[in-house]
């Protein structure tokens, strides 16, 4: 006998299979293979598309590996996504899927996993995708929600920190369908994009002040956990090295152009300022279904997450990005340079006169006559 | 002896070229010999003629200028250290309390340079030796080291459009971005490591920034090109490496950079410069004491 209730039940089966299909395979929408780039770079992307919604393929090969992160030549026993610090800026839109297949090689020593702050559930996806050496897994999530987003390592406990304090860390940003706007609506474009982020990192100094080596992150984890245990951090760095971002390695533009920069932090709040320039529209937040400040000298990103500023560059020269603590940014390492090429408007600013002897003051006519220059 | 001592003193006195450190070693018991900073290779240089790119900055009617190439003669020969001062003749200078210690986890050597030293400690050094020595030690000027670093001295002109600041600032950090030695290898290596210029001279332009004795100087210049006046601040100093910089004189380390945006020294070292006692004025000194000391002791 076909009941009410076996009617219904059919029914309700019927109405969730088409409403959440469970497998890949039921998405049948078309997949976009991404090739990954180091930052501060970014991989090239639509702003505003016509296109519906895809599966966007991405790769992310965890790496742990001993860098050099300071001019003294002190090394470090990073952990890293695709090899870099940070982990790449991965560019999609909403309404996307992102399928993720996460690979730890063989060749680490820990298991390590991937929390999206972009994603709903299971942690972010960090209880789907907890990877032993020699093992990987795929994820998918959607992209449900607009603007740039913290991913990190996130394996448990104690762990978790040390993980992202070793530079497992790295960003997500989720555009609209029809690109970045402002309050008004008005479109928004940028002509180019860079993705900074911040790492801070706990370094153990030997008795007599240096910088301790070691020779794998287990064997640097006890005198690690000390120091950040303390809250203060011996380097804080761009691009996982101070310096990574200056001299040959300065970020460049051009007068009229228009910059986008993507600034995270996973762990410890930041207050970016590009010195000489400013934020014309800021998601300090960093979520595009908020609309962006205008005209900001200084902004916050808060620890555990990434903010985006667009900037058209006004005068040519030098400028520093920084993080407006400058004792983190000068001593620290919390610096990157921009050279930008162009012509100098003088309505802007101007040397209206160089520096110059402070003239003597005028005084009576015997005194000025015994003063000589 | 008293009467000896007194004969010397007198001497020196009426000689005219009485100095404090010309009479000190003579009632010293040190010679040079136990003082290894003096026995270093000093390299003479013979006189010649430098094409130099004047240091410090320069306006002209009110707005920046352009640095003037000078050509400076050097009449005559002077001696320079061929190699920078190394650690472990700093550290004699501390045990000796003529020195501000080296910060914690400096390594003292004897064939590396010292490095995080400031000005000061440099000229503290300097004044020391010539104590210990009764030489006369001290910072080469910056066209010394520029005429002694041959080659190896970049020029660092940069064209300056007045309209235009951006220009040369751009180009000061592009060329200064072309670093041979890049920033992480700080290490200071034995002498020798960055080998040896066409004067002898080792490690110039290597990874130590070298002290001068040159003040930051802004000259307002006429319109023929001509200084009309100087405005010093010697609280400033050039150090010269692979480019020049200007250092605040109390700075041990230069590495976070002094200015807002550019490329900061990798080391603070100095090599010195001996001056030489007049040639006649050694031989007529040299005559008194040996005359002096053929008198019998004359006992009072």
């Amino acid at each position: 006998m076909f009941t009410r209730r076996a009617a219904m039940l059919g029914v309700a089966v019927a109405a969730l299979m088409l409403a959440a299909p469970a497998l890949a395979d039921e998405l049948k929408l078309p997949r976009q293979k991404v090739e990954l780039v180091a930052p501060p770079f970014v991989h090239s992307h639509e702003q505003a598309t016509k296109q519906g919604p895809k599966i966007m393929e991405f790769t992310l090969t965890i790496e742990e590996k001993k860098v050099v992160i300071d001019e003294q030549g002190t090394t470090f026993q990073a952990m890293t996504f695709n090899g870099s610090m940070p982990g790449p800026l991965m560019v999609v839109h909403e309404g996307d899927y992102v399928e993720l297949t996460l690979i730890n090689p063989a060749t680490n020593s820990m298991p390590h996993n991937i929390d999206f702050h972009s994603a709903t559930g299971a942690m972010g996806g960090g209880e789907l995708t907890l990877v032993n050496p020699g093992e990987q897994v795929v994820l998918r999530w959607k992209a449900t929600r607009t603007g740039t987003f913290v991913y990190h390592c996130a394996p448990g406990g104690p762990m978790t920190p040390w993980h992202v304090v070793s530079g497992m860390n790295g960003a997500v940003m989720v555009l609209p369908r029809k690109g970045l706007t402002d309050r008004t609506g008005k479109s928004l474009h940028y002509d180019k994009v860079y993705y900074i982020g911040e790492q801070d990192m706990y370094v153990p100094k030997d008795v007599k002040g240096k910088f301790k080596s070691y020779e794998s992150p287990g064997e640097a984890y006890a005198e690690t956990a000390d120091v950040m245990r303390k809250l203060i951090p011996s380097h804080v760095v761009f691009n996982g090295a101070v310096g990574a971002l200056t001299g040959k390695n300065a970020l460049t533009s051009n007068v009229g152009e228009t910059v986008l920069i993507v600034h995270s932090q996973a762990n410890r709040d930041s207050r970016p300022h590009l010195i000489g320039g400013h934020g014309d529209y800021v998601w300090e937040t960093g979520k595009f279904g908020n609309p962006p400040e205008t005209g900001l000298e200084t902004w916050f990103i808060r620890g555990g997450s990434a903010g985006a500023a667009l900037y058209t560059f006004l005068q040519p020269g030098i400028y520093a990005y920084v993080t407006h603590n400058l004792i983190e940014a000068t001593e620290l390492g919390a610096a990157a340079h921009f050279k930008v090429e162009g012509k100098w408007n003088d309505d802007l600013m101007t040397q209206v006169k160089a520096p110059a002897e402070i003239p003597p003051k005028p005084q009576g006519a015997l005194e000025s006559a015994t003063k000589h220059n | 002896m008293l009467l000896a001592l007194k004969i010397k003193l007198a001497l020196a006195v009426a000689a005219g070229f009485a100095s404090p450190l010309a009479v000190m070693p003579w009632l010293t018991n040190s010679t040079p010999t136990e003082i290894s900073g003096a026995q270093q290779p000093f390299v003479e240089m013979q006189p010649g003629t430098l094409s130099y790119r004047a240091a410090g900055d320069f306006t002209h009617a009110g707005r920046q200028a352009a640095a003037p190439l000078l050509s400076v003669r050097f009449a005559k020969p002077f001696a320079i250290m061929q190699n920078q001062v190394s650690s472990a003749d700093y550290q004699s200078c501390v045990d000796d309390v003529g020195c501000r210690p080296l910060n914690g986890g400096a390594t003292v050597d004897a064939d590396r340079p010292v490095v995080q030293v400031s000005w000061h400690d440099a000229e503290a050094y300097a004044n020391w030796l010539s104590r210990k020595t009764g030489e006369h030690y001290r910072l080469p000027t910056d066209e010394e080291w520029a005429f002694a670093a041959g080659t190896r001295f970049k020029d660092d002109g940069v064209p300056v459009d007045d309209r235009d600041p951006s220009k040369r600032w751009i180009a000061r950090y592009e060329r200064e971005s072309n670093r041979e030695t890049p920033a992480t290898d700080s290490k200071p290596r034995p002498f020798g490591g960055f080998g040896q210029n066409e004067h002898g001279l080792l490690d110039v332009a290597g990874n130590v920034w070298e002290w001068t004795s040159t003040c930051f100087v802004r000259t307002v210049l006429d319109d023929a090109g001509q200084a009309l006046s100087r405005s010093p601040n010697c609280g400033v100093r050039v150090a010269e490496g692979q480019h020049r910089s200007y250092v605040t004189d109390f700075i041990r380390d230069a590495r976070a950079g002094g200015c807002v945006a550019g490329v900061p020294p990798s080391n603070l070292g100095f090599r010195l410069v001996r001056e030489s006692k007049p040639w006649r004025l050694r031989l007529a000194l040299q005559a008194v004491i040996d005359g002096v000391f053929s008198i019998p002791a004359w006992k009072p």
